[in-house]
């Protein structure tokens, strides 16, 4: 009996426990890098080849001068995994940023009006959805050759179907409240409905999606670093990093494990992180 | 002079198509059939009936809300459909039956009641503010009640809120859909007396849609009673609790609950079967639950005829009711009064 009076309280610790985590996980990424240079004196760039595949600190033979070690060119691995932080965050945020303004607008406006409209934007979702994503990145990187510009551009103009999936149908659900039916009783125009009323309540579940969606991205722009798709050599994604250590993962198998646990870190985090933003919204819904 | 009535319906009609299935035919749900009604300026038109009957979708019709399948809404003896919102909105407001979905949560009171002058556009933002200010103090609402957001009112106080917000514009015409049905019952009287005040002081008009008979003899001047999307009653309000002409409306006012003990729960005669607004009977939509009901009910629809204080449709009201039914229709007619 008392168990049972007790697991809900519990529950609502442990997801407050997993949220504060995910926060601590991502900021540390984030304030990683931010701060960048001011870390490590180490250039994330510069090669020195008498170094070569030196081993990180926990293991026999590691020293304070480059604490996670360093790569077969002989570069500071603390430097370019935190310089890889940098360019997974940057991804990350630009993606959301673009892709959230795309399938948002297109959401709300296909869940606000309804019929035409509402059938153009489902359309345009049935569209995207067919779409792979490492195939459209393979085309594009043929034809203009890879930057991190245009791994910005492929992701965010790709990943925004969530985005109008969850617009789209809060919309329709808030579209119904008699608050916006009193605000069209009002007079006021649909722009003033959808931006004071109805965006300001479907927000939540948009920051929700916004955190799921970066994870994706961070992920995707690992995965198409790997193949060669994405962020081109030498900068050091981490995706990047992991394929250009698969070489050596049997004699130095840290080279691979490092940006991989890095990378897992991060996604995990931000997958916290909005588990607990919406647990805690949900509450919040219902008080 | 004669000015014309605040709200006028005339031929109201509307169809909602519902889909039953992948390959089904979508059938028609008749919400209202065939609604004509005036309500003069400065009264109040009750409308009553249980849910299903129309009477929401009779309000969100008068407010436009929903265009007609067909007739028309004369508003102000102007055409509703030729009105644009913005000048509609100065005519006739709304206040919904839920607070708790009627306000947006995420603003504050204050804005929520400054939406409707916002929406107009050409009030200048003191205007806005002294005029908010009023008007929350002429509901019953302190100046601070109006920093907060509606999560940290009561239900009384949000429908407080929805009622300044309905008449900040100044409108003459205020479409009260069940206002008190989501409230506590101690708190009703106090927005019914709040709604009545409000009218003879602004000299508004209501259209005042309630399943709950007690609250519409409270404000109504005539009541229309709704059964299946028609008017089958309409009258004078003092009259129709005095002498209801139509069964049904005698039945609703037999199933109002009376605090005596002992009593329980009235027995009304009108069966277990729900009326359904997607297969409506033939002939009066009333006689399969009709308790006078006679062979003539389900073969012809019944005219409008007199009573005491206005008209009701029903065979058994016919002055010349036929032979052999006259005693028995007369005989309940006279139970009733």
């Amino acid at each position: 009996m008392s168990e049972a009076l007790t697991a809900p309280g519990d529950g609502a610790t442990g997801r407050r426990l997993a949220f504060l985590l995910g926060a601590l996980i991502v900021g540390v990424v984030a304030l990683a890098a931010v701060l960048g240079p001011s870390i490590t004196p180490h250039d994330p760039f510069a090669q020195d080849l008498g170094k070569r595949l030196v081993v990180p600190f926990w293991m026999e033979g590691g020293g304070r001068e480059h604490p996670l070690g360093t790569d077969q060119l002989g570069r500071d691995y603390l430097a370019r995994l935190i310089y890889g932080a940098r360019i997974s965050m940057v991804i990350g945020v630009l993606t959301v940023v673009a892709s959230g303004l795309i399938g948002t607008t297109l959401g709300v406006l296909g869940g606000f009006f309804g019929g035409r409209i509402d059938d153009l934007v489902l359309f345009a979702i049935t569209c995207r959805l067919s779409i792979p994503v490492v195939l459209v990145a393979l085309a594009v990187v043929g034809l203009m050759g890879n930057s991190f510009t245009l791994v910005i551009l492929v992701l965010g103009l790709l990943l925004w179907d969530r985005f109008a999936v969850v617009a789209r149908s809060t919309t329709m659900q808030v579209r119904n409240l008699d608050y916006v039916s009193a605000a069209w009783c009002a007079g006021s125009s649909s722009f003033s409905m959808l931006v004071r009323e109805v965006l300001p309540n479907i927000a939540t579940h948009l920051a929700v999606v916004a955190t799921l969606e970066m994870a994706l991205a961070i992920l995707l722009e690992a995965a198409l670093s790997f193949l060669g798709l994405g962020v081109p050599p030498p900068l050091p994604s981490w995706g990047l990093m992991i394929a250009e250590a698969k070489d050596y993962m049997f004699f130095s198998p840290w080279v691979i494990m490092v940006p991989g646990v890095a990378l897992f870190a991060l996604v995990f985090g931000i997958n916290l992180l909005g588990d607990g933003l919406r647990e805690m919204l949900g509450t919040q819904d219902a008080r | 002079m004669t000015a014309a009535p605040a709200i006028e319906a005339r031929g109201l009609r509307r169809v909602f198509r519902v889909r039953q299935g992948l390959f089904a035919e979508p059938r028609q749900v008749v919400a209202v059939d065939d609604v004509s009604f005036s309500v003069p300026a400065g009264s109040v038109l009750g409308v009553v009936g249980e849910s299903g009957c129309g009477k929401s979708t009779l309000a969100r019709l008068i407010l436009g809300l929903l265009p007609p399948s067909a007739g028309d809404v004369l508003v102000d003896g102007k055409r509703l459909a030729e009105l644009d919102r913005r000048a509609r909105a100065r005519l006739i407001q709304p206040v919904f039956q839920d607070p708790f979905a009627s306000l947006n949560p995420r603003r504050r009171v204050k804005d929520i009641v400054a939406m409707p002058l916002a929406a107009q556009g050409d009030v200048p933002s003191a205007a806005m503010a002294s005029r908010v200010a009023e008007m929350l103090a002429r509901v019953g609402l302190s100046e601070e009640q109006g920093e907060r957001y509606p999560a940290q009112l009561s239900g009384g106080q949000r429908q407080r809120v929805a009622i300044a917000r309905a008449l900040v514009l100044r409108p003459r015409i205020v479409v009260c859909d069940e206002p008190t049905s989501a409230l506590d019952v101690s708190v009703q009287a106090q927005i019914l007396n709040l709604l009545a005040e409000l009218r003879r002081e602004l000299g508004l008009t209501y259209l005042f849609i309630s399943h709950n008979l007690a609250v519409v003899e409270h404000v109504a001047s005539e009541v229309a009673v709704m059964y299946l999307g028609r008017i089958v009653e309409r009258s004078e309000a003092e009259a129709l609790f005095r002498a209801p002409g139509h069964p049904y409306t005698r039945a609703l006012l037999a199933s109002v609950l009376t605090p005596e003990p002992g009593l329980g729960v009235p027995d009304v005669g009108l069966g277990d079967a729900m009326p359904d607004p997607a297969n409506i009977p033939p002939g009066c939509r009333f006689h399969p639950r009709c308790p006078q009901a006679f062979d003539r009910c389900p073969r012809e629809a019944p005219a409008a005829w007199a009573t005491a204080g206005g008209f009701a449709e029903c065979h058994l009201l016919e002055p010349t009711a036929p032979a052999g039914l006259a005693g028995a229709g007369a005989s309940q007619r006279q139970l009733a009064r």
